[in-house]
């Protein structure tokens, strides 16, 4: 004979917590579907009265406005959608350069609060003070009108080394003419990469069985090197540059980085840099010195204990508020509408005010940034995992 | 067999280690990198300093007159153009005459702010001062009663404005907050992702989409024919945006309560919004002041945005005063090396306090 469990009484009274519960819920999801129905309604309403169009049928028609800089081929002919596809990498362009200049001037200089030297904590702590309390917009504007108002006019530009040229136009640079060679050394050099991690992965294995050693650092770094000077060899070893020269009115020749793009790149960049410095700065001090002490007792190098004990350590504290400025900064990069580089939120808002589809477009800017930030911080969440303390 | 006593040479003096000769030593020229940084960098000063000197002082042009700014243009900047523009840059389009008004409310309102950050404040009686204050000061920007003249909302800028959105912001964010963070930790599914979901939107969005849909879409989702003014407008975006970041403040101080303070409140007896009221959130929000001193700061930076959707706070007043006058506007970088110093002055004041209450609350800690 088995002893029965008393059975699941429900009670539906007041005094019970769960029947509370489930009238909480039902009372908040019932306002919020009702708010939900009358902003809709009042929309729906406001946009007969003034005779608003809705729907993303607009995105086909041709957009007839011209973007100043494009990574993809783009006319005025080309319909909504592409504008908006213009928009969108110019913006991942302007934040993926960003987020990897930030990082190493934000890394040095958080180091450079733990240096031995006075005069360079002391730049480095006015730096990190100065940028960190001026709006990243005033920054913006400010780097904006410096460079259009302060440099030279074309025909007067500044050259340095006759390779770059410096004028409020911005700035050009010699880039190399994309050839068979450098098509075989880029493919080749991937062809390293993988070949280095799979080397690595054995390495390890090897290490963890036998104890050992072998190179993980030179080894990948010749493999990829010399695979992709093979491969520049092999496309018969291209040296051609395009530099730029002044023709006129014109430049001919290099690459351009427009004033736009640069002063938003360095607004970013000075601006998150300042806050990551912080960050890097307090993960490093949050790497108690025992295990400093620790390292060097064992006999390890300085730089081994650097990268083997204090970084991997410090990664964790580092991580989290570091996938937030990498958010900030995708996020601040909408400031550019401010100064006119088309970035999605200026391409929007032209948009929005060539076809007053307010709510199309705006979801549109919304939907673009949630992507970004969601992805960016599921990536950074798998990434924090693999670097955090392995507990069993 | 006698041998005389003989002492043995005194040790030298240990070598002074503090003063400013050793400290110079150690901190400026420890090992020959250091002394070659030391050296690269005093050279650098050498050039660029007096230069610069010459540029923001010597050669300066501090009176108001386009002219003597335009000989010095190159060799000096012109400080004029914060003299000629000042009224202009700090209370925007407000009627010259009426200017003490914003003037009197924004010292009044910083006054508040002030004695509200410290803590022998702290009292019941400071949310009196501040139901008292709040309709002084609209009352004296808005005018319309007791002989004052009427201002419209569209002729608010400059200063006042933006300390007045990044404050109202802030302060009309802090209760929403606090009931968003709770929800987000409540054991009620439906409500917590209600919660989850609005703070991952607006803080996966940037604040300018939230104020493109202030003054873009609040006007159609109102009844027809009602429009709320464009300040309210951005005011509640602002506000609805900071609310999501705050609350994340907030979730940060509850879930540093140990879960024992909860446990042993539920053992007493206590409701619900009991334990919340009288064992949580005194000690979480405590504990999360210097947080939401960063969200204010952060708040006051990002007033800065409202220039885009045309309302003219110090950025923006800047613009006003300056892009239309084409004598002065070549001496905008001036303007805004200004504006910069203003900001400047609040954010880092703003963040001393911010590192000194962290270090006075985190004294109950240490032991």
């Amino acid at each position: 004979m088995s002893e029965r469990a008393p059975p699941k009484r429900r009670e539906w009274s007041w005094r019970s917590q769960a029947f509370r519960g489930l009238v909480y819920q039902v009372v908040a999801l019932a306002v919020v579907v009702y708010a939900v129905w009358v902003l809709t309604e009042n929309t729906l309403a406001n946009m007969a009265a003034r005779g608003i169009q809705s729907g993303f049928g607009f995105l086909a028609g041709p957009a007839g406005f011209d973007i100043g800089e494009t990574l993809i081929p783009y006319d005025a002919l080309d319909p909504y959608w592409y504008a908006f596809l213009v928009g969108i990498l110019n913006t991942l362009r302007v934040a993926a350069i960003g987020i990897v200049l930030a990082t190493i001037l934000g890394t040095l200089l958080g180091v450079g609060r733990y240096s031995h030297n006075a005069i360079v904590r002391g730049i480095c702590y006015a730096y990190v003070e100065f940028f960190r309390n001026v709006p990243v917009l005033l920054q913006l504007l400010m780097w904006y009108l410096a460079l259009t108002d302060l440099f030279p006019p074309l025909y007067d530009a500044i050259s340095l080394g006759g390779l770059f040229l410096l004028s409020n136009n911005g700035l050009v640079f010699p880039v190399p003419v994309w050839g068979r060679g450098q098509l075989l050394a880029g493919t080749s050099a991937v062809v390293g990469i993988v070949i280095a991690v799979i080397y690595r992965r054995w390495a390890q294995k090897r290490f963890e069985a036998t104890g050992e050693a072998r190179s993980m650092f030179w080894v990948p770094v010749a493999l990829v090197v010399g695979l992709a000077f093979l491969g520049w060899l092999a496309g018969g070893a291209p040296t051609a540059w395009s530099t730029p020269k002044v023709d006129g009115l014109q430049v001919v020749g290099g690459a351009t980085a427009t004033p736009e793009f640069v002063a938003v790149l360095m607004g970013l960049v000075l601006y998150t840099s300042a806050f990551i410095a912080e960050i890097v700065r307090a993960g490093i001090a949050s790497v108690s010195h025992g295990q400093v002490e620790a390292a060097s007792s064992i006999g390890l190098s300085k730089s081994q204990s650097m990268r083997l004990v204090i970084l991997p350590q410090a990664l964790r504290v580092i991580i989290p508020p570091m996938t937030s400025q990498y958010l900030n900064l995708t996020k601040n990069s909408s400031l550019a509408v401010a100064i006119g580089y088309p970035d999605v939120v200026s391409i929007a808002n032209t948009a929005l005010n060539q076809t007053g589809r307010a709510v199309e477009c705006i979801a549109i800017i919304m939907a673009v940034y949630l992507t970004t930030s969601l992805s960016t911080s599921a990536f950074m969440n798998w990434y924090n995992r693999r670097s955090a303390i392995k507990e069993r | 067999m006698s041998t005389v006593f003989q002492p043995i040479q005194a040790r030298p003096a240990p070598v002074r280690t503090e003063g400013l000769v050793p400290w110079i030593r150690a901190n400026l020229f420890g090992g020959w990198v250091n002394s070659a940084i030391t050296l690269a960098i005093l050279a650098l000063a050498v050039a660029a300093v007096p230069r610069l000197l010459d540029w923001s002082l010597l050669n300066a042009v501090f009176a108001p007159d386009a002219n003597t700014c335009q000989a010095a243009r190159g060799t000096g900047a012109c400080w004029g153009v914060v003299v000629e523009k000042f009224r202009l840059i700090i209370f925007g389009r407000y009627p010259y005459g009426d200017q003490w008004r914003p003037e009197v409310a924004t010292l009044l309102l910083v006054a508040l702010l002030i004695i509200s950050c410290i803590r022998r404040f702290w009292k019941p009686w400071l949310a009196l001062v501040w139901v008292a204050v709040v309709p002084a000061y609209f009352v004296l920007m808005a005018g319309g009663v007791f002989g004052l003249e009427r201002v419209t909302t569209d002729q608010w800028g400059g200063l006042p404005l933006t300390i007045m959105l990044a404050t109202f912001g802030i302060v009309l964010a802090y209760p929403i907050s606090i009931v968003v963070a709770l929800g987000r930790r409540s054991h009620l599914p439906a409500i917590r992702s209600l919660c989850i979901v609005y703070i991952e939107l607006i803080r996966g969005v940037p604040l300018i989409s939230v104020l493109f849909m202030a003054s873009f879409l609040f006007p159609l989702f109102m009844p027809v024919g009602k429009s709320p003014d464009v300040l309210v407008r951005v005011l509640v975006g602002i506000t609805l945006f900071s609310a999501a970041y705050l609350a994340e403040v907030v979730r940060g101080g509850l879930q540093a309560i140990p879960k024992g303070q909860v446990e042993a409140a539920q053992s007493l007896g206590l409701t619900y919004w009991q334990t919340q009221r009288k064992i949580v959130l005194p000690q979480a929000l405590a504990m999360v002041v210097p947080g939401i001193m960063n969200s204010f700061i952060a708040i006051f930076k990002d007033t800065s945005l409202v220039t885009i959707v045309s309302l003219y706070e110090l950025t923006g007043a800047l613009g006003l005063a300056l892009n239309s006058d084409a004598d002065w506007r070549p001496f905008k970088i001036e303007g805004y090396l200004f504006v910069a110093f203003i900001y400047f002055i609040f954010c880092f004041s703003m963040s001393r306090y911010s590192l000194w209450i962290e270090h006075q609350l985190g004294r109950s800690r240490t032991r």
